[in-house]
């Protein structure tokens, strides 16, 4: 009995030794330069090769993030970022599928592997993070609670609600938030309590209250819906932070790399001045060295992850930098038109910031 | 007396008869009113009918025009525009084969009928999902209406056989028979058919070993009709038990074994008996295919309530929720007035 299982034990580390052996030898044909040795194996990435396409998980529907337009096409913020990855890995923005997802099948759908990754307005927690087995990889939009008001108000931040009334609905973590933040200030607000979010923002459209509190991108939805979208302003200071971005699995580090530089690369394209109108000039004449290490013009940051080098020139040609998403889907150019805020560069007084490409 | 002042009077004696009446009458009436002039001012006198986009719409009334610009996505979804022929072709064909089973009688009805389940559910499929030379759809890429009625419809296909199965299973002698289909019938009747779906749509993957994958749409058709299968059986059962024993035991004195006696004798007049709490069981399913929006396949309500996200139809809440609201509330009617007129057409004894 004993001799036999010494035995086998032999035999699997013979096995294992024979594997390395074979790996190493496989890594230096493949590519033989530096970059291919440091490769680590990237399964994800693998199977979006092999299956010709990025799997999404996005949301069912959000004004602006996520929804499907008269043409049947999912737009918005969150899908621009899967286009975007798409374009990188494959070349191809439109080599996406789309899974909508609800927020009580987004971490099943992910964990099971039926998505690459979510990028569907979750808020990024620490409690997520540590149990559910995924990790966020970096911010797309800074979600915070704010208020809407009448621009005939003056009111632009929350310290000046002083005396005010605002609409919620009653035992939403809204409410608690608003009432605990005034409390704290000794700020005399009267709030006042609805069924709904939506009997609250009628209520406040007919002019019950002066305020309605909401997420920023909630707020941006709802403010169109108002009789005069127009006449009101949703402050640009949260009194929340709910900071969200694209989501992973646990395991596959390349493919974490790859999800999170792609982002990264986005909102380095705007503070570098790379537009989906430049980028062709930029790359064959642009002088700056990151611009040139982003666009794959010098150096071969692509390969390291794996990806052509021309990854992020395929990305903002196909979907434009992060200012021209958010602009287009959410920004100024929708009709959301919501103000950039949290969300400008660190640049410009937002929070929305970059590592640098080096 | 005319029948016209004749039932002129029955109205009078029905609504006025007493002062207590007339009061509830009027009563009634005035509410009645009350609540339908706004509606009726908001959905048709003040609504907006054309246009192209939401600055069309007056304020103040229903802009329809949502409903139009989005119209061909309630109906089928994200099926594309150039394939839409394939399910809508499907639809005439099966209408064409349906249609005659309502006037035809006896053996050809019989043929007819068998032909039909045994050929249209696989045409159906290959129609809508494509290969074997069609391009092939995606069922994420279905939706909408055609979808809602796909899913009713199939998994009414698995839910009726094994329905009748399981009851048959339940009245068995054979204790080993009668106990499995006990327990299968009060599992999934004791399962809430969103914890299915659930269960279907997101636990199966974890389990399974990977790239062994079954369609998502596949999963909740099944598992529905797992649950509705459930039910029919006691639908059926209730037919079963319905009958007077003295027509099995005629069949036995016949010389009739158990599969002649059940082909021949007992099950169709069960079934005919059963066929108006079936039809219930249907309708019940029709609307519980909504559920399937828990694992976002994007069925008529589903497509509704993305469609509410586009920023250039924000805030249609009240228009696409009508819309798919009526749509739902128009098949279970056709439904129920079909099954009132097989209850009244039914056998009147044995």
């Amino acid at each position: 009995m004993r001799d036999f299982d010494t035995k086998n034990r032999e035999d699997v580390t013979m096995t294992k030794t024979k594997l390395t052996a074979a790996i190493a030898a496989t890594a230096m044909l493949a590519g033989g330069a530096a970059v291919a040795q440091t490769l680590v194996p990237s399964p994800t990435l693998d199977a979006i090769r092999t299956r010709g396409n990025l799997e999404c998980g996005v949301h069912v529907g959000v004004p602006g993030f996520s929804f499907p337009n008269d043409k049947g096409e999912w737009s918005g913020l969150d899908v621009d970022y899967c286009r975007a990855l798409a374009a990188a890995v494959l070349g191809d923005a439109g080599k996406v599928k789309f899974t909508p997802t609800t927020v009580q099948q987004r971490w099943p759908v992910l964990q099971s592997g039926q998505v690459d990754l979510l990028s569907r307005n979750t808020t990024i927690t620490f409690s997520r993070n540590a149990t559910l087995g995924v990790n966020f990889q970096g911010i797309n939009f800074y979600e915070g609670q704010t208020f809407i008001v009448r621009k005939a108000s003056k009111a632009t931040a929350a310290k000046d609600l002083d005396g005010a009334s605002v609409c919620v609905a009653a035992g939403s973590t809204e409410e608690k938030n608003a009432a605990d933040w005034f409390r704290e200030r000794n700020l005399k607000v009267t709030i006042t309590n609805f069924q709904k979010n939506d009997d609250a923002i009628a209520a406040y459209d007919a002019g019950r209250c002066d305020a309605y509190t909401a997420g920023v991108g909630a707020l941006a939805g709802q403010r169109a819906k108002l009789k005069t979208p127009d006449d009101h302003i949703i402050m640009a200071e949260p009194i929340s932070n709910d900071p969200q971005g694209p989501v992973t699995r646990y395991g596959d580090e390349r493919w974490q790399a790859v999800v999170r530089w792609v982002l990264n690369g986005m909102i380095a394209a705007e503070h570098l001045g790379v537009t989906s109108k430049n980028v062709d000039d930029m790359r064959a004449n642009s002088k700056n060295a990151e611009v040139r290490r982003l666009l794959g013009a010098e150096g071969n940051f692509g390969q390291m992850l794996g990806l052509s080098n021309d990854w992020m020139y395929n990305a903002i040609k196909a979907v434009g930098n992060y200012g021209e998403s958010f602009d287009r889907t959410v920004g100024k150019d929708s009709s959301l038109k919501l103000e950039r805020g949290q969300n400008a560069l660190w640049t410009k007084g937002g929070l929305l910031f970059t590592p640098p490409f080096q | 007396m005319s029948a016209a002042s004749a039932s002129l009077r029955l109205w009078q004696q029905r609504l006025f008869s007493t002062p207590a009446q007339t009061a509830i009458t009027l009563g009634i009436a005035v509410c009645v009113i009350w609540l339908l002039t706004p509606f009726t001012r908001w959905a048709l006198v003040n609504a907006t009918w054309s246009g192209e986009t939401r600055a069309d719409c007056a304020p103040g009334g229903a802009c329809w025009v949502f409903i139009r610009a989005r119209f061909g996505q309630f109906m089928y979804g994200f099926y594309p525009v150039a394939e839409r022929w394939r399910p809508n072709l499907f639809g005439l064909v099966s209408l064409a084969a349906v249609a005659p089973l309502f006037v035809l009688t006896g053996r050809a009805r019989l043929r007819l009928g068998i032909a039909a389940l045994l050929l249209l559910p696989p045409l159906g499929v290959w129609l809508i999902g494509g290969g074997y030379g069609l391009a092939a759809v995606e069922t994420r890429a279905w939706g909408g209406l055609m979808l809602t009625l796909f899913i009713a419809i199939y998994a009414g296909l698995i839910a009726v056989p094994l329905g009748i199965l399981l009851a048959l299973g339940r009245q068995s002698r054979l204790p080993l028979i009668r106990t499995l289909a006990v327990v299968f019938i009060e599992f999934w009747r004791g399962v809430p058919i969103i914890a299915v779906i659930f269960l279907a749509s997101l636990l199966l993957p974890l389990v399974m070993p990977a790239g062994v994958g079954v369609d998502r749409l596949a999963r909740a058709v099944i598992g529905l009709g797992l649950v509705i299968a459930a039910y029919m059986a006691e639908a059926v059962r209730g037919g079963l038990q319905a009958l007077p024993k003295g027509q099995a035991e005629a069949a036995a004195a016949l010389g009739l074994g158990y599969w002649k006696t059940t082909g021949l004798i007992t099950l169709p007049q069960a079934l005919r008996i059963s066929l108006p709490a079936m039809t219930n069981e249907f309708i019940a399913l029709v609307k519980n295919t909504t559920l399937v929006l828990v694992v976002s396949i994007l069925d008529l309500l589903g497509i509704a309530q993305s469609s509410l996200a586009d920023p250039a139809w924000v805030g249609m809440n009240m228009e696409a929720y009508l819309f798919a609201g009526t749509i739902y509330w128009l098949i279970c009617f056709a439904l129920s007035r079909w099954s009132r007129s097989l209850e009244a057409g039914g056998p009147k004894g044995h």
